[in-house]
This record gives C-alpha cells, sequence and structure tokens, in this order.
C-alpha cells in the first residue's frame, strides 16, 4: 500500500489565508490542488510536507478564463478540464487544446489544474511547453503584493520555479498578438503518458511574411524555456517546407533528450525535429484557415 | 462528507487516501483498490458529481463535499440502466474494474445522453480493464444510453 507520510491537513480559504498559512508553517508546508503530481509523490516519499495547504475551495476565487483585447487570463485553480472545454480559448489559442486532449486521461482532468501543473515544473510536462510557445507570464503573489515574471524567469530547472516560500501563483498571462495560431504535437507511449517528446509552436503572419514564431519543446532535457534561435531563423520569411526543415533542425540540435525507457536520445532528437516541423505547418495551415 | 447522499463524520489521520476512507472506514467495499498510481480508475468515484481517481485525493480535501460511490448507482431496488447494460452486454469478466467503468459512464451518460462508440472510448480512456473486455463495456455503455432514451 502506498500512503504518504504523516501530515497536518489545513484548507486554505482565501488567497491572503493560504499565503498567511505558508508563512506561518515555513518551508515543511506545500500546497495541494489537483494533488496528481504531489499526492504521488507523497505516496513515494520524493515529497514529505510536514503541512498540507489545500486550495481547491480558492477555485471560485482561481478558476477561470477571461478573454480580454490584448491578453487571456487564467487563474492557477483552472482545471484541466476547464481548459479543454473553453470554446473561446480553442478560437484565441488552438494549442491547449490539441494539448489539454493528449494531458493523462479524462478523469485525471477533472482534477489537476494549470498552476500545479507549471508549478510541479517537470521537464516532460506539456503546459510549460504550451505556455512557454504563447510567451506566458506568471503572476506570483506574496504579503507585500505581486509580481510577473516570464515562463523563462518562472522555470528555474526540473522541479524548480520562482514561486519562492510563502508565495503563491495566482494567474498565468497570455499576450493576444492579431493574425497568430499555434498547435501542439505530442508523441507518447500509449494514452495519457507522459510524453517521448512534445513540440508546441505559435506563428504569427504580417503580408503572408513570418513576423515572430515560437516554438517550445516539452521532455527534452532541463531547457524547455523557448528557442530563440529558432524564433530568429523564422522571422521574416515566408512559410514553407524548407522554412519548417530549418526550424526542426535547430530545435533538434538545441534540445539536449537522454536516453531513458521512453527512447534513445537519438529518437528524440528526431521527435523534436520532426514534431517542431510538423507543429510549425498546423499552425500556418490554421491561420491560413482563419482558424 | 456527504456520502451517498448521507453525511458522515469520522476522525481521520489527515494523509488518509479517500479510497481507503470508502473501504476502510465506511465498509463501502464496491469501490475497488487497484493500482495505486491513478493509472487504473477502478477507484473512480464522484466527487461534487464529476468523476476522480480517490486513490489520488485526500480523505480530507473530500471533507465537507459530496461523494457518490458505486453503492448508490442502485436506488429502491432497481438497478441503474448502467448496470443493466453491463449484466445485458457482458461488460464484465472479472469485475475488477467494474465499479469505476459504471462511475464514469453514469458521468458521461448524464452529460452526453447519446454518446458514440469514440466519446465513450475516451471517456474510459483512463480506465484499464485487465481482462481487455473493452468491446463490450462500450457496448453495455451504449445499451444503457439506447434504454434510457427509450425509457
Amino acid at each position: 500500500m502506498q500512503v504518504p507520510a504523516p501530515l497536518e491537513y489545513e484548507r486554505a480559504t482565501s488567497v491572503d489565508h493560504a499565503i498567511g498559512l505558508l508563512e506561518r508553517l515555513g518551508g515543511s508546508a506545500r500546497l495541494i490542488a489537483g494533488g496528481h503530481s504531489l499526492l504521488p509523490m507523497m505516496k513515494l516519499r520524493l515529497a514529505t510536507p510536514e503541512y498540507l495547504i489545500d486550495i481547491n475551495d480558492l477555485h471560485a476565487e482561481l478558476g477561470y478564463i477571461r478573454v480580454e483585447p490584448g491578453q487571456v487570463r487564467i487563474g492557477a485553480m483552472t482545471r484541466h478540464r476547464e481548459l479543454l472545454e473553453s470554446a473561446e480559448l480553442a478560437t484565441t489559442f488552438p494549442i491547449f487544446g490539441d494539448a489539454e486532449r493528449v494531458i493523462a486521461d479524462p478523469v485525471v482532468r477533472n482534477r489537476g489544474t494549470l498552476g500545479g501543473s507549471l508549478c510541479q515544473a517537470d521537464p516532460s510536462e506539456d503546459l510549460s511547453a504550451v505556455c512557454t510557445t504563447l510567451g506566458a507570464s506568471c503572476v506570483i503573489r506574496n504579503r507585500e503584493g505581486e509580481r510577473v515574471v516570464s515562463m523563462e524567469e518562472f522555470y528555474r530547472g526540473p522541479y524548480e520555479t520562482a514561486v519562492e516560500d510563502a508565495e503563491m501563483l495566482v494567474e498565468i498571462r497570455i499576450p493576444i498578438r492579431p493574425n497568430g495560431s499555434s498547435a501542439y504535437e505530442k508523441v507518447e507511449r500509449r494514452a495519457g503518458d507522459w510524453a517521448i517528446v512534445s513540440a508546441g509552436a505559435a506563428v504569427w503572419l504580417d503580408d503572408g511574411v513570418i513576423s515572430d514564431a515560437r516554438v517550445g519543446l516539452a521532455a527534452v532535457g532541463p531547457n524547455t524555456t523557448g528557442m530563440p534561435a529558432v524564433s530568429d531563423a523564422l522571422r521574416g520569411s515566408e512559410p514553407s517546407e524548407a522554412v519548417y526543415e530549418q526550424a526542426g533542425e535547430l530545435a533538434a540540435q538545441y534540445c539536449d533528450p537522454v536516453t531513458d525507457m521512453r527512447g534513445s536520445a537519438l529518437y528524440k532528437r528526431h521527435l523534436a525535429k520532426e514534431l517542431t516541423r510538423r507543429a510549425l505547418r498546423r499552425s500556418v495551415a490554421r491561420l491560413r484557415e482563419g482558424v | 462528507m456527504i456520502v451517498n447522499g448521507e453525511e458522515v463524520t469520522r476522525e481521520i489521520e489527515g494523509r488518509l487516501l479517500l479510497i481507503h476512507f470508502l473501504r476502510d472506514h465506511l465498509a463501502l467495499t464496491g469501490t475497488h483498490w487497484g493500482c495505486d498510481t491513478s493509472n487504473c480508475g477502478t477507484c473512480v468515484v464522484w466527487l461534487d458529481g464529476e468523476p476522480v481517481k480517490s486513490c489520488t485525493v485526500l480523505a480530507a480535501m473530500a471533507g465537507g463535499h459530496e461523494v457518490r460511490t458505486v453503492e448508490d448507482l442502485e436506488q429502491d431496488g432497481k438497478l441503474d440502466p448502467v448496470q443493466q447494460g453491463f449484466m445485458e452486454c457482458h461488460g464484465l469478466q472479472c469485475g475488477f474494474c467494474t465499479p469505476g467503468m459504471m462511475m464514469t459512464a453514469r458521468a458521461l451518460l448524464d452529460r452526453n445522453p447519446d454518446p458514440s462508440e469514440g466519446e465513450i472510448r475516451e471517456a474510459i480512456s483512463g480506465q484499464i480493464c485487465r481482462c481487455t473486455g473493452y468491446a463490450t463495456i462500450v457496448r453495455s455503455v451504449r445499451w444503457a444510453a439506447a434504454q434510457e432514451a427509450t425509457s
């Protein structure tokens, strides 16, 4: 039987209450949202928090998707299912639907949250790659107030984020820029598994020329925080198979996969290239179809 | 916690998982305990109307909320159409995955009374039948949908 180590359970009634509890209980306390990353780690005793602060009651406060002029704001407690079922999000950023359909399974998606996924900072985690691809920023709150960090600043390394003790990720902001679209591609061993490799792409066109493009990869090494070289290579070009090929080669070159039970480094590098090409191709196709 | 419509109050350890609370504290052993890693889905129960894997929820997290287990499908001696469907279409062989499958199927039909085979397969994609009897499980859920449409 796998059970977590003994712990004290507290339930937060507001964000300020949660932050107050974190301050009082110190580094031995952890927030728990959907629990589908933290509880498995606690069962394996990879995580042994003395205090768990349940923030599920904050769903009313932090579970939202607000599409505003210029940006989308998503509350950290928004669950996977809500991200998948949001028609507005599907229109604005189709990459979310692509990714959510292949994250875990529908029952797990009823519980897991966007904020929990990002804070887990697993290098194989898909929503971190999605948010990186879209140039998202993260709103972190503490007693003094809020600070906003880019995904590059947020993600410090495997399982490490910019969220310090007595702080909480409360919102993800994604800029909306005109004439853009996005897509996500994932190869997994079986339905619902972690990625062997995933690639997200976002493309913006101006008069038929790529004005900007971003690619984010998952499961190919600790650095999933975007690849400026790929963006540089794509900007100013007209979309074409040759351009996707070049971007794919750069993505393969800049990632750092390791051989493990999911595949060899060589295979993963091949996937990084091929999935980058496919994601770029699909983003441009959507843009031209007006999706 | 409200379990199957009845309020229950217990002193528990903070680390107690919902699956063990239901089985060991309330003797509701209809919900099965399987992989313990949120992969197999035999432990699926409803939490506030949504299917969740009870091996990956603390009992404390469900405190004050509504939990529904497979025991609640049958009402007043009458089987739920999903249960009838599993009987009619041989939706179970060993029966281990059945409670989770039926709770997910019931939730699916409540939201989508006429699901396609693909939609049923998607809904149960987080659940494993160790007898590999998926074809008959899908058929059972379709049977229940058809039954409910005519009644």
